[in-house]
This record gives structure tokens, sequence and C-alpha cells, in this order.
């Protein structure tokens, strides 16, 4: 993307071969500019931060002042390092505005709930407070995310294998899809979620309850890509591989497979969403530990800060997994770009 | 681009195998139900280490034939065989290349051209073959590249090495050069000339220009449509190398378009 942008931008400054080298420079220049300002942003929050009454009635600790001073010695020391590496410059630029807003939107934050209390306690706590709930609370928040995690990984795996299991049937053989065809057709627009009443009564323990509603929700959509991705490939190729020697096995896994993974990944990437979500759900409404249930158990006790806590360690984790399911995506398809972009 | 082969092929002196065409009909149904004739009590021997031409124009039966010979499609009347073999089924001994390369887009070229013996597992001792194919069509440095990097000419000539490294006795060719320009059409032809001088494989060509038929061609077949039936087989007893200046080549070229009832009304030198 960055150079992407920064290649746009030559090429336009470019194009008018001839003009005169002061119109160039001018431009560098406003281009320099956009660095200083999520300095500026960052300066303000704090002098803000510290300077300006409380209005919010808690006592403000040292923990957000000291996330902001570390921001700003993070940007400065990246800031003089890219005067000396030329690609980490053109992405600063790049990145300079969408540093600025963040900063902005924290001050924003910072003053609507703790210097002016125009939002109403217990619900909107200031950025301090949910930092501070994040740094209290690291052991239980940790143990939560590796309750979720491995709830997320069981599920997922299984609706992934299952799901791929039943594609592959589906979209290679009349008869299989003759059979799992209505299947998931009824069964696959109820959402996993409508299943927890029952789940948690014929399951022993809510562990298995809820891995296997996660695998529900994560099979159809992996069954249905994977199943019409298979039913579409190019006879052609079929053909091809024919002529070539070509068994049964190599058919399935060596044509139909890799010429459907496209349609697989999204399947995969679909899957991927409704997991968070059944996740979620149920450790909300019956599973005793997680993410979910720590976020509930937070909002039973009125301490938002917590939730919001919770929720920017949701953000986190589950963005990155779904940039790993992309890095895995561009090492298997390389031979494709231009899928859905993260 | 034309290489010379870094050494002799162990299986160089394979000969190509036999073909026997004996009362093909095939019958297809259109969306009505109605009887489609694509071909008509078809005969045609085809000899070993051959270079054959099928010509005609458009629906006359020359792809239907050459996917009742690879074994693709079934005939609904009458026999095949590769050397006193029926054909039924597709088989490596067989090997097709269409005009689309078909390359499979997610395997670059190397995988590409080893994808045949990968399918018959016998990759492992055969590796050395792969990269030697690679060289004979003259892409040595592309083996890492993906189809979709590849210009059309050079696709063509992965699905050539691809069909070439399973050593069929009998290569099947549906308008491989169809699509390429004038220079590099013209580049192929040669190579296919010398791959087959050098393999001895028996070769069935299906193009639309008279050219390539009598440049390349032992014999050439030319077929009418509705139904689609062999009309006249020529034998082409020009010396080769041969040059497309030649009279004996500007002759026969003439006398084919005649044939295809062409030649008289205007100057079109290939039939699209
Ligand atoms: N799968 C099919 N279903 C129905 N009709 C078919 C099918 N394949 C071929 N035909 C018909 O058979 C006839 C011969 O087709 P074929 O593709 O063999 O022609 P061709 O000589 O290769 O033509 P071209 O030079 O345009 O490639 C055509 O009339 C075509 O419509
Ligand atoms: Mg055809």
């Amino acid at each position: 993307m960055s150079s992407q942008a920064a290649n746009i931008e030559e090429s336009t400054s470019l194009s008018p071969a001839l003009s005169e080298p002061a119109i160039k420079n001018k431009k560098i220049l406003d281009k320099r500019i956009v660095l200083i300002l999520p300095l500026i942003a960052l300066i303000t929050d704090l002098i803000l931060h510290l300077s300006l009454p409380n209005k919010q009635s808690f006592t403000t600790t040292k923990v957000y002042p000291s996330l902001l001073k570390a921001f700003l010695a993070a940007y400065l020391l990246v800031l003089i390092l890219s005067f000396f590496i030329k690609p980490l410059f053109t992405k600063l630029i790049e990145r300079a505005p969408l540093l600025t807003a963040v900063f902005l939107f924290l001050e924003l934050w910072d003053i609507v709930t703790l210097k002016l209390k125009l939002l109403p306690l217990p619900y909107f706590p200031g950025p301090d407070k949910v930092l501070n709930s994040l740094t209290a609370d690291w052991q239980l928040l940790g143990v939560s995310v590796l309750y979720s995690l491995r709830l997320l990984v069981v599920g997922y795996a299984i609706g992934s294998i299952l799901g791929l299991t039943a594609g592959i049937l589906m979209g290679w053989s009349k008869k299989w899809n003759y059979w799992i065809g209505p299947l998931l057709k009824v069964i696959g627009p109820i959402p996993a979620t409508a299943w927890i009443p029952i789940a948690m009564t014929i399951f022993p323990t809510s562990f298995w309850a809820s891995v296997f509603l996660i695998t529900l929700a994560v099979w159809f959509p992996v069954t249905m890509m994977t199943s019409s991705g298979i039913a579409n490939v190019r006879n052609a190729f079929f053909e091809v591989a024919r002529t070539l020697g070509a068994d049964r096995k190599y058919l399935i896994f060596r044509v139909a497979v890799p010429a459907a993974f496209p349609m697989i990944f999204i399947g995969l990437f679909m899957g991927l969403g409704a997991s968070f979500l059944t996740l979620i759900v149920s450790e909300m409404l019956g599973v005793k530990a997680g993410l979910g249930w720590y976020i509930n158990w937070a909002q039973g006790w009125a301490e938002y800060s917590k939730v919001y806590a919770a929720l920017i360690v949701i953000g986190v984790i589950f963005s990155s997994l779904i940039t790993l399911l992309f890095k895995i995506k561009d090492r298997v398809l390389i031979w494709q770009r231009g899928l859905i972009k993260w | 681009m034309v290489n010379p082969a870094p050494k002799p092929y162990s299986e160089a002196d394979v000969n190509g195998g036999e073909i026997n065409v004996q009362g093909i009909n095939r019958i297809f149904k259109d969306t009505e139900g109605k009887d489609i004739v694509a071909l008509e009590s078809v005969d045609l021997k085809i000899n070993p280490g051959e270079f054959i031409s099928l010509v005609g124009p458009s629906g006359c039966g020359k792809s239907t034939l050459l996917r009742l010979i690879t074994g693709l499609d079934t005939p609904t009347g009458g026999e095949l065989y590769l050397d006193g073999d029926k054909i039924n089924g597709p088989h490596h001994e067989r090997g097709l290349v269409f005009q689309d390369p078909t390359l499979f887009p997610w395997l670059n070229v190397y995988d590409n051209v080893a994808s045949g013996l990968a399918a018959r597992k016998i990759l492992k001792e055969k590796k050395y073959e792969v990269s030697e194919y690679i060289h004979l069509v003259g892409l040595e440095g592309f083996e890492k590249s993906y189809p979709h990097q590849l210009s059309g000419g050079m696709a063509q000539r992965v699905a050539l090495a691809r069909a070439l490294v399973n050593h069929p006795k009998v290569l099947l060719l549906d308008e491989p050069l169809g699509a390429l320009d004038a220079f590099t059409r013209m580049q192929m032809q040669d190579e296919l000339v010398r791959i087959w001088q050098q393999r001895g494989t028996t070769m069935i060509l299906v193009t639309h220009d008279v050219d390539e038929a009598v440049y390349l061609s032992d014999r050439i077949v030319i077929m009418t449509p509705r139904p689609g039936k062999i009309q006249e087989i020529m034998n082409v007893s020009i010396g080769r190398p041969r040059s497309r200046n030649h009279p004996d080549f500007l002759r026969l070229r003439t006398k084919i378009l005649e044939k295809l009832h062409f030649a008289k009304e205007n100057n079109l030198s290939y039939y699209i």
C-alpha cells in the first residue's frame, strides 16, 4: 500500500516533467511537515492530561502519561531512524496522518471523559482508568485469553477439517451431495448460537458444548465454499490431468483442491468470523472462563473499564488471527492475487 | 529460443505409436434433443512416427476426433486402437496440448512440467528430465515463474514440455499455435519439427493454418462438415527442411486451399 501511494505521488509530480524545481521542493517540504503532526498531538495529549483538572472522580495514575511518553519516545526513535532508512521514511510519511488521528482520538477521549465528564459514569471511563484495568488485571485477562484461545483453536480446527471433508465429498461426488446437501441447507443457516440451550444440556461439559457450537459455526461456510469451489473447477484442468496420467487421488487433492483454494479460503475466513462470534456468545452464556465470560463478569460488577480492557484485548487477538490466516493465504496463493484484502 | 538438446534423451528411441480409427461415429444431442452428427464413418490409419494434420472448416469434427483419440470422449459407434490395443479412457501414452495452454495456475513452470511425472509417481526417478524439457523448450530461468507471469508463447511451450516429459507415443495438438503471433508461431513450428524428429513421436495436429499443415506434415487430412467426414488425405512429399517459398510448397498449399473452396474466391491464407 505505502509504496503504491508513494508511486502515485511520484508519477504525478513527474508528469509535468519540466516544471520548476521550486514546486517540487515545496512538495517535499509539505510532506515532511506531516511528520511533526503526531509529535504535536502527543505532546498536547500529555500537557492537557497533566494540566487540566479532572472532573471524573477517579484518582489518576501515572500509567496513561507513561504510555504517552512511551509513544513519544518510540515515535522519536522511528523518526530519527527514518532519516537513514528510505523505505521507513516513505512509510512514516504515509502513516503519519493516521497516527495523528489516533493520538487526537486519545486526547478527545481523555477530555470528554476524565476532564469534562460529558459522558456518564460508569459506562465511559477515561483512558487512564481503562489502562489501569488492563495492567492491574492482566493475570485474569491472560488466563481468559488462554481459555478462549483453547476453545477457539479446538473448535475451529474440528470445524474446518469437517467442513473441508464434507465440502470435498460434496463437490466431488453427486451421491454425497445428495445426502449432505439438504443437511447443509437446513442446519447451516441456523445461527450456531441458537443451539446453546440444547448444546449445554447434551454435552457433559460446557467446554465441549462450546466446541460443538464453534464447530457448527465454522463447518457451514467452509463446507459451502469448498463444495461450490470444487464443483466449479474448470473441466479442462481435469482433462489435461487425466491425459497426463492422473488417478482419482491426484485429481481430487492436486487439481480440484488447489484450483478451489481461493473459494476455500473465503470459507475459512467466513468461518473464522463466525467462530469469534460463537466463542464470545457461548462464553457469555455458558462457559465459566474466557474473554466472553470476563466481559460479563466485569459488567456484573459495573466495572466498565474492565469491559473496555477486554474489548481491546479481543480486538488485538482476533485481528492477529485474521492476519495470520491471510499470511497463510498469501503463502498458499502466490499464484493468485487480489482475492480479499486485509 | 531454440536450444540444442543437452544430451540425447533416454527414451529417444521409443518410437511413436500407431493409431487406427475404424468406422467412428460420434453423435451429439443438441439442447432440443436433436442429433448432431459430429463424425460419420471416419476411418484413418496413422503410422508410427508420422506427422499428420487435420484441416477443415469449423465444426467438421476435428476436435471431436482428437478427443476420441485421447479417450476423453467415447465414440457412438466404431473403435479406436493404439498399437492394436483398444482405446478406452485417457492414458499418458496419448498426450494432449490444447489451443489454450491450460497450465495449472497454482503450479510454477517447473511443477507444471513435472506434473505428469508426479501424477504417475515417477517424479523421483525422472527428475532430471523435467529440467531437460524445460531446456528443450527454451524456458530455463523461468522455472519459478507462475503461469500468470508468462506470455502466451511461453505458456504454450510449457504445455508442450508438460506433454512431452511423459514420453507419449502419440502427441495430439489441437490448434496449439492458434493464439500466437506469426513470428512466435513460426519459431514454435520449427521447434515442433525438431522435437518430432528427435523423439519420433506420432504427431496429430489440428490446425486452421494451411501453411502450417504443409510445413509440418507428412500427410494432411482434409475434413468436411455436416456430417463430419474425411474428404481426402494428401501426401506432402516435400523434403525437409522445408522452405515456405519453394514452388512445390506453394503449389500444394494452393491445391489444399482449393479443396477447402477458398483459394479461388480470395487470397485468405487461413480460415478462421
Ligand atoms: N459436447 C458437445 N455437445 C454437443 N455438440 C458438440 C459437442 N462437441 C462438439 N459438438 C458439435 O460437433 C461438431 C464438431 O465439433 P468440433 O469441436 O469437433 O469441431 P472442430 O472441427 O474442432 O471445429 P473448430 O475448427 O471450430 O474447432 C460441431 O457441430 C459441434 O457443435
Ligand atoms: Mg476445434
